[in-house]
């Protein structure tokens, strides 16, 4: 559960953000010097071409990818400086981040609503209260009836949705997305973005949204240009 | 929530078939411990039930079932002169391969002290023990021979008089029971020409000296019946069952019959011991072996299922990592999948075997014991065989979930 003073800190702040990948003749630099603070209740997309570094620093702020410099810190907690890792990240991660991806990538052999308890029950919330929190979240996400179906009797949009349910079990204070409605058809891409702007508003999450979809961009409230590990923000308000 | 089963479930088929095999070769393990089991039993088992205090055999060896031991009749009347003895029996054992009904028999002939000793310590399931000094016999119903049959048996016929179960020598053949006489006179059978020839012979033998061709009636004497030449030793028997009387201190009975230079005394517990450390301690060792061959196979088809499983739910490992599943929940999917296939596997073994060992040729005993140490052996091999599933998925990196 959020404190107030974690509600009041940006939901992820990242500081002269560096990424190199090699050494030597082999460097390739992902990111350059990267900034960016993402305040909680508000939704961001990063758009950016195809090995422009949105991906690698997506994967930096879900700390499973440690840059070579630069720090970030989550809900005001700094938990990377550099490549060192400042709190135990995979406790971090389950407490305080939510991932969506481009497939939905639910555990096969469990029902849409284990796949929303899990999340809670590594996070050692009781059996009784996870199962109730995961059926109140599939129904808010509108997949409530389909709770004891497995993801292979899923459509897509249904299991994106309980993907998201599945984000936000733990009340994250940041969720990342990287192109969650590429594998989508445009009414539910658009369906799952209107969904991540709800998110944000009203669970009080800062969301990023790494996407392609220049359809959908009107659901952000801001928009980060990444090119050549370099970020550009634009403000949609 | 138990991610083990709910994976297996999912899998139930690729885990159903596994386990099978796990349990056939369990169930293998489970047999030859208790084929082990069922050699010592059935070694031990005639010593046991005889009930004799002593066993007098010939001097220098460890007879009856040892070695081949023959020492006179006779010897049962100075035993039975030793101070402390009550009751004082022969015994013939040997083993002999006949046809019935077309089909080769293999029988362990035991001769019984008749009228001491009828059998009636047998444990008949048909039928009666011994009423006649001849040409009666007890069989094991492993030997198929019906009550009431008659077998031809060197010269004689012998009618079946009773049966009994699970009497087996430590060879697996089945043992029947007649009066030592008849026992002897199976085994020392010869045809009639083989006894012509030999009376021949003793004459010709005899004839080649001075006194064969000074006194004709020793020619005489010498083509008659064996038993009626003094020369020739008395009929011999493989062993002297002694049974002691109430409160006799049988080490003293035994250095007496230890003064007796022509003969050796065991106990029954040496007897046993001598059994169980010449024919039997081979065949464990063989059996020993087979079992910790079969134990590693097992554990490394465990090991390699398990590992197959994991690599199958790399992503979903990668994916409980990433939202940040602490090792031991990963690990303990993998190790408690390894222990299930292990505790149906040996479920499996146990029930089979239950309905599969009861047709095995040989005795299989399942003793409690060994239930209990392959129960442990199968959780030690599971948690074993998981190592390698759960080596790999605490190597797997959570971003391995983004380039799926």
């Amino acid at each position: 559960m959020n404190t107030q003073s974690d509600i009041i800190a940006p939901a992820v702040e990242v500081t002269h953000l560096r990424k190199v990948y090699g050494s030597g003749h082999t460097e390739v630099v992902a990111i350059r010097d990267a900034s960016l603070q993402v305040a909680r209740g508000e939704i961001v997309g990063m758009l950016g071409p195809s090995g422009s570094g949105k991906s690698t620093l997506l994967t930096a702020m879900a700390l499973i990818n440690p840059p070579t410099s630069g720090k970030i810190s989550i809900g005001g907690t700094p938990v990377l400086d550099g490549p060192h890792a400042l709190v135990d990240l995979r406790s971090f991660r389950r407490k305080h981040l939510g991932f969506v991806f481009q497939k939905a990538n639910l555990i096969p052999f469990l029902t849409a609503l284990e796949n929303v308890r899990i999340a809670m029950e590594i996070n050692d919330v009781p059996p009784r209260q996870a199962t109730a929190r995961a059926q109140e979240l599939l129904d808010q996400l509108g997949v409530g009836p389909r709770a004891n179906n497995l993801p292979s009797a899923l459509s897509g949009g249904e299991q994106q949705r309980v993907a998201v349910a599945r984000a936000l079990a733990n009340d994250p204070s940041l969720i990342l997305a990287d192109e969650p409605t590429a594998a989508l058809d445009k009414e539910r891409g658009r369906q799952v973005m209107e969904l991540f702007a709800r998110i944000a508003h009203e669970h009080h999450a800062g969301v990023i949204v790494v996407t392609h979809d220049h359809r959908t961009l009107d659901v952000f409230d801001r928009t980060l240009d990444v090119e050549d590990g370099v970020i550009q923000s634009h403000d949609h308000s | 929530m138990n991610l083990a089963v709910r994976d297996i479930r999912h899998n139930a088929g690729r885990f159903v078939f596994t386990t099978v095999g796990i349990g056939l070769l369990l169930m293998i393990v489970m047999g030859m411990g208790g084929i082990y089991r069922g050699l010592i039993h059935e070694a031990t088992m005639l010593v046991d039930r005889v009930g004799a205090d002593l066993w007098v055999v010939q001097g220098g060896t460890r007879g009856p079932f040892a070695e081949i031991s023959r020492i006179p009749a006779t010897l049962e009347d100075r035993v039975r002169s030793v101070p402390g003895v009550s009751q004082v029996r022969r015994f013939v054992s040997h083993t002999i391969q006949r046809e019935f009904d077309g089909k080769p028999l293999r029988m362990a002939v035991q001769g019984l002290s008749w009228p001491d000793d009828p059998g009636d310590w047998l444990p008949l399931v048909a039928g009666r023990s011994l009423r006649h000094a001849h040409f009666e016999m007890i069989a094991d119903e492993s030997l198929k021979l019906p009550l009431g049959s008659r077998i031809r048996l060197g010269k004689d016929f012998y009618q079946v008089c009773g049966l009994t179960r699970g009497m087996v020598g430590s060879g697996g053949d089945g043992l029947v029971f007649f009066s030592v006489s008849d026992a002897m006179a199976i085994q020392f059978d010869q045809p009639g020409e083989a006894i012509r020839l030999e009376r021949a012979a003793r004459r010709a033998r005899l004839y080649a000296v001075d006194m064969g061709r000074l006194q004709p009636l020793l020619l005489d004497r010498a083509e008659g019946l064996t038993k009626g030449i003094p020369s020739l030793g008395p009929s011999q028997v493989s062993s002297i069952l002694v049974s002691l009387k109430p409160g006799t201190d049988a080490a003293a009975v035994r250095r007496l019959l230890g003064t007796w230079p022509d003969i050796t005394v065991y106990s029954t517990q040496e007897q046993k011991d001598l059994l169980l450390s010449g024919m039997v301690d081979k065949a464990r060792r063989q059996l020993g072996l087979f079992r910790a061959l079969l134990i590693i196979i097992s554990t490394i088809i465990i090991a390699l299922i398990i590992y197959t499983l994991t690599l199958d739910k790399i992503r979903d490992i990668a994916l409980l990592k990433l939202i940040g599943a602490r090792n031991g929940v990963i690990g303990g999917l993998i190790l408690q999948q390894s222990l299930l296939m292990g505790a149906f596997g040996y479920a499996l073994a146990w029930w089979i075997g239950r309905y599969a060992f009861p047709y095995f040729p040989r005795l299989v005993l399942i003793e409690k014991s060994d239930l209990v140490s392959l129960a442990v052996i199968v959780l030690v091999i599971s948690s074993l065989a998981s190592l390698l599933g759960i080596w790999k998925a605490l190597r797997v990196e959570p971003n391995t979930v983004l380039a799926a």
